[in-house]
């Protein structure tokens, strides 16, 4: 009887009122509905903070342009930088991580369903804080606006006498809620992925995204504190008359960098891991192999997540450190490039001899790969003590980060939206604007970020908001804000893309992609309650045994 | 979902059992806590010794060896509560559980005491020096997280004065417990650092 209610239920939702769906959303502790909120809202601050890349691009298209003034520039390259990584970085994170945990280990919830909802209004909440503080931060005495600190907010510019006004308190207190909204996230993550596998599912058997999940949460745990803390260090020096950062009192402007550093560092990796864990699911379904060296991609994400931890002080560099100090963190930095490059490897082995099928989820993992690699030699390039001496602060920086984060980072992320998408919502992207979009895409990031390192090269310094012609950088620039207009173009493509595949996309059933992980086993979009009974499991790949009973993969693995 | 292929090999998985999720939260808690303390530490550390104006701490710090003392034997209080908790005898558990919150409080009245004397007799506050700053700061975070803990002791205990806890909330008791020997722990590397160490 009481199957029969669920069935009832679940096949005809009852069409609600705008109203009601709001409300729905409010009030919800669902996984699935988090997941897809984080996202979603991500996805917004995404566009906003895009915009405001395409302003600052548009400003420095030619030299002695005035379209934008100093002040103005430094409020836009700070928030955009506060919301890629903070607002659209962590978020998407954290919704992948909500939505397809649960799913990929047979659980019906993540273990703290309420913790799950309050991790994401704090994040909502932080978000608004941090882009209200234009309107809110001049308060009663007129100073200031958004915050005008860069992205990591170096002491002493952050003190009282050179940020008057709130906009420095703007980011700090928007970016610790948000913190306290990711570390209950990461909590919640890591205490489902232990407590709540279905049945047969071990460790090693659980799928790899799951592994690189708990493996960035954790990360988040242990490193999230030390920005934390310093931003309410910086709180007390600020409100307090404290004396952390002041140098006239005796405290250390340098001391600011190590603790922003000690998280700002990892950061990069915990927003990198979940990037490898899409790829690490994606890469072997269309391969039609299983994933390659499956113990030593666990191997390497953790060892990733270790060394990663203690590299940090090679941002820098150029403060003045002891010899022995550049020397061991340039060694500590060349050393991530060893698990990184197992991992490298391993997709490339799960494609070699596979039969790979080229659909827009796949074609992004290989641009991915591509420009990973890239990314992670520009990163060798800087860990050498002495060439980052010579380009840090530069565009050839600008340029690698951008490589990582979008090159590497975000082509996993959309490969992840076209290959999930089907599962949230039960219809298919379509498959020729996604072509589109991945062709504008890249054309666009290359134009964009393989010429940016140019100028950096010739000592272009970042962060300057504009420059006098005659220098050689004028035609590079101008490429750079040009490839900037054409990914623009290609993220329209998405969007558009998201939004009609809504109605209009092809049904996309149960399992499109004839995969191998248990989300795939459940209807799309999943029920509320995931799968009606909870599914056991005896290999990595639950539905390969159930499609081929007379070949099971648990026949094979020890 | 509909495996009848996975269910029928999966017989000989009865006995699956995976650890609490409270534990495993409670543990991820502690350990992100911990790395909170451990920047507080690291900057008291490299401060010391730092401050351009006095007064030091060899000037002003006396050894809070009452409060010390208090604190951690209400670690061995708390445990006593949990056994006679264990053992169904819940007048016991009352007993030690308020042990437990009054030593708990008057380890907050004598850093009441300390700070009242610190800044008025002292007038080390603070923004006075970067000893201030520190000091206020690392001990302050300790004394929130034991007014924290105060609070979720003195809930259990109104709730179990109107009979409200029953061995159903044995493992919440224990998450307490927990926490709050993780307090105690920290007291342990805060009293080295500060009062050993920074002295």
């Amino acid at each position: 009887m009481a199957a029969q209610e669920i069935s009832l239920i679940s096949s005809a939702p009852p069409r609600s009122s705008l109203i009601d769906r709001l409300h729905g959303l409010v009030v919800t502790v669902d996984h699935k509905k988090l997941g897809l909120m984080y996202i979603g809202t991500a996805l917004l601050f995404l566009v906003v903070a895009g915009l405001m890349a395409m302003v600052m691009r548009w400003q420095l298209a030619i030299p002695n342009n005035h379209l934008v003034p100093p002040d103005v520039f430094n409020r836009l390259f700070t928030m955009h930088g506060t919301a890629m990584v903070f607002l659209v970085g962590m978020p998407i994170l954290a919704g992948l991580g909500n939505y397809l945990v649960p799913l990929m280990i047979g659980a019906r919830d993540m273990a703290f369903p309420r913790l799950n909802a309050f991790g994401y209004w704090m994040f909502l909440f932080g978000g608004l804080l941090l882009y209200f503080s234009y309107l809110g931060a001049p308060g009663l005495s007129g100073h200031g606006s958004a915050p005008d600190v860069g992205w990591f907010a170096y002491a002493p510019l952050t003190g009282r006498a050179f940020s008057r006004g709130h906009s420095t308190d703007y980011w700090i207190l928007s970016l610790l809620l948000t913190g306290i909204g990711t570390t209950v996230s990461s909590i919640n993550v890591i205490a489902t992925a232990v407590s709540m596998r279905c049945r047969g599912m071990t460790l090693m058997r659980m799928p790899l995204f799951v592994w690189m999940m708990i493996v960035t949460n954790f990360m988040i745990l242990l490193v999230m504190p030390a920005l934390s803390v310093a931003q309410i260090m910086l709180l007390i020096d600020r409100y307090l008359g404290g004396r952390f950062f002041d140098t006239q009192a005796g405290g250390s402007a340098l001391l600011w960098q190590h603790f922003f550093w000690i998280f700002g560092h990892p950061e990069v990796y915990i927003l990198m891991i979940p990037g490898f864990a899409c790829v690490s699911e994606i890469v072997p379904v269309f391969s039609r192999k299983p994933i390659f060296g499956y113990p030593v991609m666990v191997g390497a994400t953790t060892m990733i997540g270790l060394i990663s931890m203690g590299v940090w002080a090679h941002h820098m560099f150029s403060v003045g450190m002891t010899s022995t100090g550049n020397t061991f963190f340039a060694i500590s930095t060349m050393l991530v490039a060893v698990p990184t490059g197992i991992k490298i490897f391993n997709w490339l082995g799960t494609m070699y001899g596979g039969k790979i099928h080229f659909e827009v989820p796949m074609i992004f993992c290989l641009g991915m790969l591509f420009q990973f690699l890239i990314a992670g030699l520009t990163g060798i390039m800087l860990a050498v003590v002495p060439f980052d001496w010579q380009l840090t602060d530069s565009y050839f920086v600008v340029a690698h980060f951008h490589y990582v984060l979008i090159g590497g980072l975000l082509f996993a992320l959309f490969a992840g939206f076209y290959y999930w998408y089907p599962k949230a919502f039960g219809r298919m992207l379509n498959r020729k604007l996604g072509l589109w979009h991945f062709w504008l895409f890249t054309i666009g990031f290359h134009l964009t970020f393989d010429t940016m390192h140019i100028p950096g090269l010739l000592g272009m310094p970042r962060r300057i908001y504009t420059y006098d012609a005659g220098r050689g950088w004028e035609t590079l620039n101008l490429i750079t804000s040009l490839g900037a207009l054409v990914q623009a173009a290609g993220i329209l493509c998405l969007v558009i893309n998201l939004l009609r595949s809504l109605k209009k996309g092809e049904v996309a059933g149960n399992d499109p992609w004839d995969a191998w992980t248990l989300e795939w086993a459940t209807s799309s979009p999943p029920p509320e309650y995931n799968f009606e009974t909870l599914p056991v499991v005896r290999s990595r790949r639950p539905l390969w045994d159930l499609k081929h009973p007379e070949d099971p993969d648990w026949k094979y693995e020890g | 979902m509909t495996n009848e292929a996975t269910i029928a090999v999966g017989q000989n998985a009865l006995d699956w059992k995976l650890p609490s999720s409270r534990k495993a939260a409670i543990i991820c808690l502690i350990l992100t806590e911990t790395c909170i303390f451990s920047i507080f530490v690291a900057a008291y550390v490299f401060y010391i010794g730092k401050s351009l104006t006095g007064p030091t701490p060899r000037e002003v710090l006396d050894l809070p060896i009452l409060s010390t003392i208090c604190l951690l034997s209400s670690s061995v209080t708390i445990t006593l509560a949990e056994r006679a908790f264990n053992r169904d005898r819940i007048g016991r558990f009352k007993i030690f559980w308020l042990a437990t919150i009054v030593l708990a409080a008057i380890f907050l009245a004598s850093t009441a005491v300390e700070w009242h004397r610190l800044i008025y007799q002292k007038g080390l506050t603070i923004s006075t020096n970067l000893f201030g700053t520190t000091f206020y700061s690392l001990v302050g975070l300790h004394a929130s997280h034991v007014i924290v803990g105060m609070c979720l002791l003195l809930l259990v205990f109104i709730l179990s004065l109107r009979g409200h806890v029953n061995i159903m909330h044995r493992e919440r008791l224990q998450m307490i417990s927990w926490y709050w020997h993780f307090v105690d722990a920290v007291w342990i590397v805060v009293f080295t650092v500060v009062y050993v160490i920074g002295r």
